[in-house]
């Protein structure tokens, strides 16, 4: 499974200086599609936090951060900050899924759908793990049941390979499960 | 009209598309709408949607997210290879795979074989006329 945005660790600082000899560091864990423009994020947040630039800062580290059970489910808690046509907003959402990045993903993709919202515009404020006595959401809630039971509606015929695909089929295809 | 087969912990499913086509795997946890977790004695445990899986007949007796060890051993005790290998679908599927894994060769031998099944089932035919007459 392939995802589109990555989890990374960045670690930088402010350059040292005769006032400052050892400057604070600075950790962030933020999601990017790839390393270069984590780092960008990196230093597009620490701005807004402290007084420093890429310019008079270094970058110490970046690692990417990999899901630790990526074959148990999780609830997932996402707190965000997102710029609608009139003004930013918070919003707190939750997402069923196996690996954290999952979660993210899917969070991007239903902003987007939803409420218009470009990932560009969509600031990730925190992401927690969720025990499901603690959810909110009822879509989220309705799958807390281990005894889940529930038929395929309605059964989506093709072919077992894009290769095997033809415009015109003889006949039309029975979609009863 | 009513449904007979559903989404359940237990479920076992034949995935119809994509790398895993025409693996039988077990539903051993439900994601979402769109989504089931799911394992099989030689594959990592992952997410997979139902639009890949087509349900079979064939259930097991687990809990949710069992060990492998269990799933295996459930899938043992109720005899999953078996009952899939003696159901019809389970043998048509089987041929179709065969037929799709012949090379030149057996197909030639196949032809051959038809032709065979031909000229016997016309000679005995023609004596099945012939008494009648």
């Amino acid at each position: 499974m392939s995802y589109k945005f990555h989890q990374y660790q960045v670690v930088g600082r402010g350059l040292p200086s005769e006032t400052d000899e050892h400057p604070k560091i600075y950790r962030m864990k933020l999601w990017a599609t790839n390393e270069v423009r984590a780092k960008s994020k990196f230093w597009y947040f620490l701005r807004k936090l402290k007084k420093v630039k890429k310019s008079n800062g270094q970058m110490l580290a970046i690692n990417e951060i990999f899901e630790k059970n990526p074959t148990t489910i999780k609830n997932y808690g996402i707190w965000l900050r997102y710029q609608s046509r009139t003004g930013y907003h918070n919003m707190y959402k939750e997402y069923r899924d196996t690996t954290l990045n999952g979660g993210i993903e899917q969070m991007y993709t239903e902003m987007g759908s939803r409420h218009r919202v470009r990932n560009h515009c969509i600031q990730i404020i925190k992401t927690a793990t969720i025990p499901a006595k603690l959810c909110k959401r009822e879509s989220t809630k309705q799958f807390h049941n281990s005894k889940i039971k529930f038929p395929l509606v309605s059964k989506k015929v093709r072919p077992p390979s894009r290769k095997l695909k033809t415009t015109y089929k003889a006949s039309k295809p029975n979609l009863f499960v | 009209m009513p449904f007979k087969r559903y989404v359940e912990i237990g479920r076992v499913a034949l995935v119809n598309y994509g790398k895993d086509y025409g693996k039988l795997v077990v539903i051993v946890d439900v994601i979402d709408q769109n989504r089931a977790l799911v394992d099989a004695p030689d594959m990592v445990r992952g997410q997979m949607n139902f639009k890949r899986l087509t349900l079979t007949d064939i259930t097991i007796e687990i809990s949710r997210t069992p060990k492998k060890k269990d799933l295996v051993k459930a899938m043992e005790a109720a005899d999953v290879k078996n009952k899939w290998e003696n159901s019809s679908w389970g043998r048509k599927f089987i041929v179709q795979k065969r037929r799709a894994a012949l090379n030149d060769f057996d197909r030639f031998k196949l032809m051959l074989a038809k032709i065979k099944k031909a000229s016997l089932v016309r000679e005995e035919l023609a004596k099945l006329k012939k008494a009648a007459a």
